[in-house]
């Protein structure tokens, strides 16, 4: 019996096309976020809010990952913004080389924020790299305040963690203040935003955050 | 579900080590898979068995080793296991930490008949 020493990363195909990614970003001046979320935590909706708050401001396109359907890229669309729609027909997570394949059909030399929307699912996406500039991890209220802690590896990669449906709070057992300690807890230097897509609280500091990334570019 | 995936890229690996052994059987694969990876060992499993059927990794077995997460402190410098959630050193408390193992996903050996 012989043995190879391999000593390979098995998603090095991945973290290749991530940096193929990265670069054409880099190029092109594109702020890049990753959205991850569990699936009805309000992705879409904040999506929605960062377009009718930036747009007039900032040349927007966005990447939509769903495992079936296009009814998200709809509703983007309906708000006169470039969007391209992944379907990854059962897939759970979002890859380097769907997002590169995406970007063909957006202008991105002409875009100034790109957001990728993930497949709703808080397990799988947080391993794959799509070259962007950071994971934001989007969790309502409405999910409770122990899921940081019940998926780790997702807010340990996140770097920006968007609570929503903050306008809910009153309604439900879930303690903001329990949440934030949870989600620091596992990543101590997450930057936490308080967001309501119904009542349009906090959406103006997030959109903030992204202007002055933007600035930096 | 992404295990599937995974155990995909670990075929494509192994059929690119091994390409210039084409005539001698690959017996082990081994993998390193560490504990913050979200890697069910079942699935990977399941998916690696079913994946090599009617390939030239056919009755290989795959062998996972499962790599504990371990942090560094960036303030007292201690190195400590954590369990899942505790992002902070047991000796000084702080959460000042830096992650050095338990996020591996490799494929670090594999085994061939001479």
């Amino acid at each position: 019996m012989s043995v190879i020493t391999v000593e390979r990363k098995v998603l090095a195909k991945n973290d290749v096309i991530a940096n193929e990614n990265r670069s054409a970003f880099k190029r092109n001046k594109n702020f890049v976020i990753n959205l991850l979320s569990s699936p009805g935590s309000g992705k879409t909706s904040l999506v929605e809010k960062t377009i009718e708050f930036c747009k007039s401001k900032i040349k927007i396109a966005v990447i939509e990952g769903d495992v079936q359907t296009d009814l998200d890229a709809q509703r983007i669309d309906k708000l006169g913004v470039p969007v391209a729609q992944i379907v990854t027909n059962g897939g759970c997570h979002l890859e380097a080389n769907l997002v590169k394949d995406a970007l063909h059909s957006l202008n991105t030399a002409d875009t100034e924020l790109l957001i990728i929307e993930n497949v709703g699912n808080l397990v799988c996406p947080a391993g794959y790299d799509l070259g962007e500039d950071f994971k934001v991890v989007v969790l309502s209220v409405t999910e409770g305040d122990d899921k940081p802690l019940k998926y780790p590896a997702m807010f340990r990669n996140a770097s920006v963690l968007v609570i929503n449906k903050i306008d809910l709070l009153p309604y439900l057992k879930c303690s903001i203040d329990e949440l934030k300690k949870n989600a620091l807890s596992i990543n101590p230097s997450l930057k936490v935003f308080e967001t309501s897509c119904t009542t349009g609280k906090g959406i103006d500091s997030w959109c903030g955050w992204i202007q002055s990334n933007l600035q930096s570019k | 579900m992404h295990e599937l995936g995974i155990a995909q890229n670990i075929i494509e690996i192994v059929q690119d080590q091994t390409k210039n052994f084409s005539n001698r059987k690959i017996k082990n694969v081994f993998v390193k898979v560490g504990k913050l990876t979200n890697v069910l060992n079942d699935s990977l499993l399941f998916g690696y068995d079913a994946l090599i059927i009617g390939t030239n990794l056919e009755g290989s077995k795959l062998s996972i080793e499962t790599v504990s997460a371990k942090i560094r402190c960036e303030s007292c410098g201690s190195e400590s296991m954590i369990d899942g959630l505790a992002f902070y050193c047991e000796r000084c408390q702080s959460t000042s930490v830096k992650l050095i193992s338990g996020m591996e996903l490799t494929v670090s050996e594999i085994e061939i008949e001479d």
